[in-house]
């Protein structure tokens, strides 16, 4: 089982990273919950998804302790940082988040995605750079299942596809 | 697993109402389900059906009277403030006995209240929310796969009974994704038009009539009297009720739709911890499931039965009239469009072994 709260402000691509987690974790025939927070949002508000991952069905989609929490923007990291298990991963989007994380109980990461996103020449694509960090790190991801999910989630605009199979490789790459 | 899709609860509902006959869909956005009339709007001109965004809810509620009394299998959806607009409509179909289905993803109240997910409609779901005795058939699904299984059947229960159907979700229900099974489209080619309908041919000698009015006492109550008859075989034949680890339980958590899943976490969480405690889920609101009720009360194991809802309290009216007294019946529950999570529902719980 892995809970994962993934938060930032709209327009990061936030909702749709867990939803290539959720893709990713449904194509490797697992259960798999994506609920949005929804409401008068809007690109540049703030935005958050739950998705739970698991090889039983879900019971609660709802998290209060994720296992996981990725924080794209600062605001993200100072709401749920606290409510990380003691174990569990903390991924932040270094580029938006000049802060540590001052626990440590959890394992952090740093990822510089945006910055990343661009060496991948698709500035859009910080939440793939992420993902791929994600599934390097949790381990609960198949890694060629994900990248064969990004191949079917852009099937209809495949020009797109290069370059955000390689922000995830990329991500994937980093300690 | 390439046979399963990842689907919101709304859109599965809309897929779900193709592939199980629907081929007008009547509505007027309002959030959290707007995503069934947008999936509507692409998906009905492929199978030939009709789609029409009406001028407001009271006029798709009557727009569906009008499509379901020809004998299509015609729906429409909304949410709580909407589904107050169309009950003078909800009335007139049931008392025409017109099968419809009508989806209402509820969102919290009273008035515009907000957006956010809520089950405060439970009452005006199944005890009727608009004039006159009457009820509708209530699916409370808890997943996105359960969506796509009431909704796939519910036209077929429908015209079995002449009814409307419910479906009562709420707004986290809309909104999420999960992994579902799509059904088979059903075969509407041979679409017989039933006996009643008043499509405008093959009248024969006897005039067709559809209506709700009946200025003759002795008339009105014999309908009356049959629709009851109705909803008596639907008790017997439709009710539906999940029981989750009752055996043992000293206490029973129930609850309904998507809150019924954080309480399985819950029961799960307590149960590590060593409690006994189980859960019982209404699947069908209306007929409500009161012999699975009548059981648990009666088993000796049961100190205590908790409705968990989002709601001041309304599904517990309906479980103490099956407890009918035999256990205390306690509340717990969340509203403003709030939702609690499993570790709320575990302390409370904690604070009853104290």
């Amino acid at each position: 089982m892995d809970k994962i709260i993934i938060a930032g402000f709209g327009g990061q691509g936030v909702l749709s990273l867990g939803q290539f987690i959720a893709y990713s974790a449904m194509y490797e025939g697992k259960e798999v919950s994506w609920l949005p927070s929804y409401g008068p949002e809007m690109r540049g508000g703030t935005a958050n998804c739950s998705v739970c991952v698991d090889n039983s069905p879900i019971a609660s989609p709802i998290i209060a302790v994720p296992d996981t929490l990725i924080a794209m923007n600062k605001p993200s990291l100072d709401k749920f940082v606290n409510s990380v298990r003691a174990g569990g991963t903390i991924i932040v989007n270094s580029s938006l988040i000049a802060d540590k994380v001052e626990r440590t109980d959890v394992k952090v990461i740093y990822v510089d995605a945006n910055k990343i996103a661009l060496e991948a020449q698709n500035p859009k694509a910080a939440n793939l750079v992420i993902f791929g960090s994600y599934v390097k790190h949790s381990g609960s991801l198949d890694k060629e299942n994900a990248v064969n999910t990004i191949s079917k989630i852009f099937a209809k605009k495949p020009k797109f596809i290069p370059s955000n199979i390689k922000a995830f490789e990329l991500g994937f790459a980093l300690d | 697993m390439e046979d399963k899709v990842l689907m919101k609860g709304n859109e599965a509902i809309a897929e779900a109402a193709i592939r199980g006959g629907c081929r007008a869909f009547f509505g007027y956005p309002i959030t959290p389900q707007n995503e069934i009339p947008e999936y509507m709007s692409v998906r009905m001109p492929e199978v030939g059906g009709v789609f029409i965004q009406s001028e407001s809810e009271v006029a798709a509620i009557n727009m569906v009277y009008g499509a379901g009394g020809t004998g299509v299998r015609a729906m429409t959806s909304s949410s709580s403030p909407g589904i107050s607009l169309k009950q003078e409509g909800i009335s007139y179909i049931c008392g025409a006995e017109i099968p419809c289905v009508i989806v209402n993803m509820v969102r919290s109240g009273p008035g515009l209240g907000g957006i956010q997910p809520a089950q405060c409609d439970y009452f005006q779901a199944v005890k009727g929310g608009g004039h006159g005795d009457y009820k509708m058939l209530v699916y409370g699904p808890n997943s996105v796969q359960e969506c796509m299984d009431l909704m796939y059947n519910a036209f077929d229960k429908a015209f079995e009974y002449r009814i409307p159907v419910m479906i009562l979700g709420d707004g986290m229900l809309g909104q999420i994704m999960e992994p579902v099974t799509l059904p088979p489209m059903k075969d509407m080619s041979k679409d017989i038009r039933p006996d009643w309908a008043t499509d405008g041919t093959r009248f024969g000698k006897q005039h067709r009539v559809i209506n709700s009015l009946y200025i003759q006492p002795d008339e009105l109550e014999a309908v009356n009297h049959k629709l009851f008859a109705k909803y008596d075989l639907m008790a017997e034949k439709e009710t539906m009720c999940e029981e989750y680890l009752c055996e043992d339980a000293e206490i029973v958590l129930t609850a309904y739709g998507t809150v019924a899943r954080i309480v399985k976490s819950a029961v799960d969480m307590l149960r590590e911890q060593g409690h006994k405690v189980g859960m019982i889920r209404p699947i069908t609101l209306f007929p409500f499931p009161t012999a699975n009720y009548e059981k648990i009360a009666n088993m000796s194991n049961v100190k205590e039965i908790m409705s968990i809802e989002l709601s001041m309290g309304q599904m517990i009216e309906d479980v103490k009239l099956s407890v009918n007294g035999k256990k205390p019946v306690k509340f717990y529950g969340r509203c403003g469009g709030n939702v609690m999570t499993a570790e709320d529902i575990v302390a409370e719980v904690l604070k009853e072994e104290k």
